[in-house]
């Protein structure tokens, strides 16, 4: 394998690894949030059981998400120097105002909220769980930013003494329109891997009849969320569809493994073809949806493969522009498939909650178990999916992958750090989840509804420790 | 003009992660020492630091976002060119964080022993690690007339880095065992004060060869005199041991590894990474910054939030100020 191949599995494998746990941090947090708000406002102390429950949870995967994270801060210089080079005028901020506005904010009130129970004020503890979320919520937009520039680039223009690109509006970088329909798609789906967490291990206990009436509760709370996020989740999906067919036509034609130019062109269910000839041999199709995905119209014309590898070696030179059609295809399917899955199973749900019941019998009950990884899937799915599909560019239109490695590490150094990220990776997901699982399955401890909690409570009062 | 005001911006940042990082490392890896075999004492160590290591480590991340922003040719050539390096400081800080984290949570006894295994690792390697990089980034590196750097791993290893790497660790550990006295009582303070005592003469004389030698390397006026400046506040910080002044002798252990790093910054002026061998090849500060247009950004950015963190980040100290006990006076109810 080439150099750059390994540099690409590892960035792969990093990043995919990483975004395991954002996407449940964000979610989490949000929900953690909710559940001590229900506290602090009604008084009743099955919300702050809940609260004390899933803040643990909430922490087992905190920890993996940001000692992951710093490895994203500082692999692009590692792997990606002549990347650096050439964009770190314009991609750099986003990244420095993410650590400045948002890693400082979530790390500090975090650390308030674990140690500060018997340390702050019931209303400013409440205070450190939102402004924790808030930082999580501001750090995926910053990210976002960084990357949406990457699939678009807005606001540069290449200096000519160096060659590279330089940020002309930051105002352009941060409401870039890629950004705009990314952030709440991205947004979305955290709360929905939130929900569906929430929900799957709560329905576990149910399945057991563990306090039911506290893990309904959570199910409940879940399942509305998990409803909101996916609707929002569709949509916010709609209008990227529509954005990447103007921006990344070539993306949006491989995802469906679209040869030909169509008008009313159909939403390809299953498809298997010829990649050489730029044929299908079986494909099959819901007629005109492909057009309405596209462009909002049944009869809007959407772009073949074909046509494009053409349009593009006339504008950047020979070359393969095609990415590779049955991981785009094939990861687009899986993101919307499962998501749309998830949704029916929210409904559902809710559905048979009405009247005070149960989500489900026990075959439902299991399925929402069993659910809580589809949000994950669709997650690492749709991440391929839009990174593969902007091959061969890292930069879109500016910037190949090929050309952006780091050209004084050698090949043996990259393999060696591939196989360290690896096996630490792989150590501690077995960590995270057994321990996650172990804490998980307890059950819920009682709460002395005397308990002091806010301002300074006496020893022997208090709160079992969230800290060390 | 900009581009200098950066140049101390990235170096005020590094100073930031080293005197707070630095006292994250040094409890870290005296928990055995320091914590002894006892659980309560072991977890009062560790609470000194558990409310806020990890909005401190953010400072490396600050650090190297703005270097990044403000100089990619410097993130790229440096981070590309110490490699194997950054990845073993990578490394031990995902243990020191999963560590940190996952201690009071395990539930069985080998399960806490793996984590402090972890957590001294995580302490004692980033801070000689980071000693040796900062060492080697003075030392310089060689490099290509495009700034790639071929330099490998071994030679790194070369005998004044080796000392960069002793006499941060060393440093970090006296800073930690001061910053434990500081915000403990009772055994587990003594103990840390035992440790200060020990390590104090070793660390003064790393300490005054490392900054001979660099001023023997890149000599200059202003990076002797801050130097020797810092060695000043550790000698404070050694009599501020006698006096039994917690908080100077902590201000003392904070302001020498504050100025070492600064030193090392005024002795880089004016590039960022000079090129052994190949002066001509070495990277300045003007040829690695972003455009007037970024600059100018980022500047607004921190002249907005850095106010902003650094209130709320000092309010967390403040939150957290109370000394801890370990099992000896883990019954009574003093507050400090």
């Amino acid at each position: 394998m080439s150099h750059d191949t390994i540099a690409r599995w590892q960035f792969a494998i990093t990043t995919v690894y990483h975004f395991l746990f954002v996407p449940l941090t964000i979610g989490l947090s949000l929900l953690v949030a909710v559940m001590q708000t229900a506290w602090n406002r009604t008084g009743n102390i099955e919300w702050l059981r809940l609260t004390r429950f899933w803040g643990k949870l909430m922490l087992i995967n905190f920890a993996m998400g940001v000692v992951t994270g710093i490895v994203q801060e500082f692999q692009f210089g590692m792997n990606w120097s002549d990347y650096s080079r050439f964009v770190g005028d314009v991609f750099g901020a986003p990244l420095a105002m993410e650590a400045l506005i948002a890693f400082f904010l979530e790390s500090t009130f975090l650390g308030l909220w674990i140690f500060g129970w018997d340390r702050l004020s019931r209303n400013v503890h409440l205070a450190t769980i939102w402004l924790a979320s808030l930082g999580t919520v501001i750090s995926a937009y910053f990210i976002l930013a960084a990357n949406s520039w990457m699939q678009h680039p807005v606001g540069y223009r290449i200096n000519p003494d160096t060659g590279h690109a330089q940020l002309t509006s930051i105002w352009a970088v941060l409401t870039n329109p890629t950004q705009l329909v990314t952030f709440p798609h991205v947004l979305a789906a955290s709360l929905l891997t939130g929900g569906a967490v929430v929900v799957g291990l709560s329905c576990w206990h149910l399945r057991r009849g563990h306090q039911v009436e506290l893990h309904r509760r959570a199910v409940h709370l879940g399942l509305v969320v998990c409803a909101v996020a996916s609707v929002a989740v569709m949509i916010s999906g709609h209008f990227q569809g529509q954005v990447m067919t103007r921006q990344q036509p070539m993306k949006m034609a491989s995802a469906e493994a679209l040869w030909d130019t169509e008008r009313g062109a159909g939403l390809s269910l299953f498809a298997y073809g010829d990649v050489s000839h730029g044929e299908n041999k079986i494909d099959i199709k819901v007629p005109y949806l492909l057009s309405f995905m596209a462009t909002n119209t049944f009869s809007g014309t959407v772009r073949g493969v074909n046509d494009l590898q053409a349009a593009e070696i006339a504008r950047y030179g020979p070359g393969d522009y095609t990415p590779v059609m049955g991981v785009t295809f094939w990861n687009f399917r899986a993101m919307m498939g499962l998501g749309a899955v998830y949704f029916g199973l929210a409904l559902l749900g809710l559905l048979r909650m009405r009247g005070g019941h149960l989500p489900g019998g026990r075959y439902l009950l299991l399925a929402f178990i069993g659910a809580s990884a589809l949000p994950y899937l669709a997650n690492t799915a749709g991440w391929i999916f839009t990174e593969m599909g902007r091959q061969p560019w890292v930069v879109f239109g500016l910037l190949r992958t090929s050309d952006a490695v780091s050209p004084g590490v050698s090949t043996a150094a990259v393999i060696a750090t591939l196989a360290g990220f690896t096996v630490i990776y792989g150590s501690l997901a077995a960590v995270a989840l057994q321990l996650f699982l172990r804490h998980g399955r307890h059950e819920i401890p009682t709460l002395n509804p005397n308990v002091t909690i806010g301002g300074r409570s006496r020893p022997g009062d208090a709160l079992p420790s969230l800290a060390y | 003009m900009l581009e200098e005001f950066w140049f101390v911006l990235v170096a005020v940042l590094w100073v930031g992660f080293f005197v707070l990082e630095g006292f994250d490392f040094g409890v870290a890896a005296l928990l055995p020492v320091v914590g002894g075999s006892d659980e309560t004492d072991r977890r009062a160590v560790l609470g000194t630091i558990g409310p806020v290591w990890d909005a401190n480590e953010v400072w490396l991340l600050t650090a190297g976002g703005a270097m990044f922003a403000a100089f990619p040719e410097w993130y790229a050539s440096l981070f590309s060119g110490m490699y194997l390096a950054l990845f073993l400081v990578l490394f031990s800080l995902i243990i020191r964080g999963v560590s940190l984290e996952y201690r009071g949570k395990a539930t069985t006894a080998a399960g806490r022993a793996w984590c402090d295994r972890g957590i001294v690792i995580g302490g004692v390697l980033p801070a000689l690690l980071f000693g040796v990089a900062f060492a080697n980034m003075v030392r310089g590196l060689e490099m290509t007339p495009d700034h790639n750097v071929t330099s490998g791993f071994l030679d790194l290893l070369n005998p004044y880095a080796l000392l960069g790497g002793v006499t941060m660790l060393l440093l970090c550990v006296l800073h930690g065992s001061v910053f434990l006295a500081l915000k403990t009582r009772g055994a587990v303070r003594d103990r840390a004060r035992l440790v200060t005592r020990s390590l104090a003469v070793p660390t003064l004389v790393a300490f005054a060869a490392l900054v001979v030698w660099t001023v023997t390397i890149r000599g200059g006026i202003a990076s002797a005199a801050v130097a020797a400046t810092a060695l000043l506040a550790l000698g404070a910080a050694v009599l501020a041991w006698f006096g039994e002044r917690d908080g100077l002798a902590f201000a003392g252990t904070a302001g020498a590894i504050a100025l070492l790093v600064a030193s090392w910054f005024a002795a880089l002026f004016p590039d960022v990474l000079p090129a052994r061998g190949t002066p001509g090849n070495s990277l300045t500060i003007s040829a690695a910054a972003s455009g007037a247009y970024t600059l100018t950004v980022m500047t607004w950015v921190a002249v907005l939030f850095t106010p902003v963190v650094l209130g709320y980040q000092a309010w967390s100290y403040w939150v957290f100020r109370r000394r801890l006990v370990g099992a000896d006076l883990a019954g009574s109810h003093e507050t400090g």
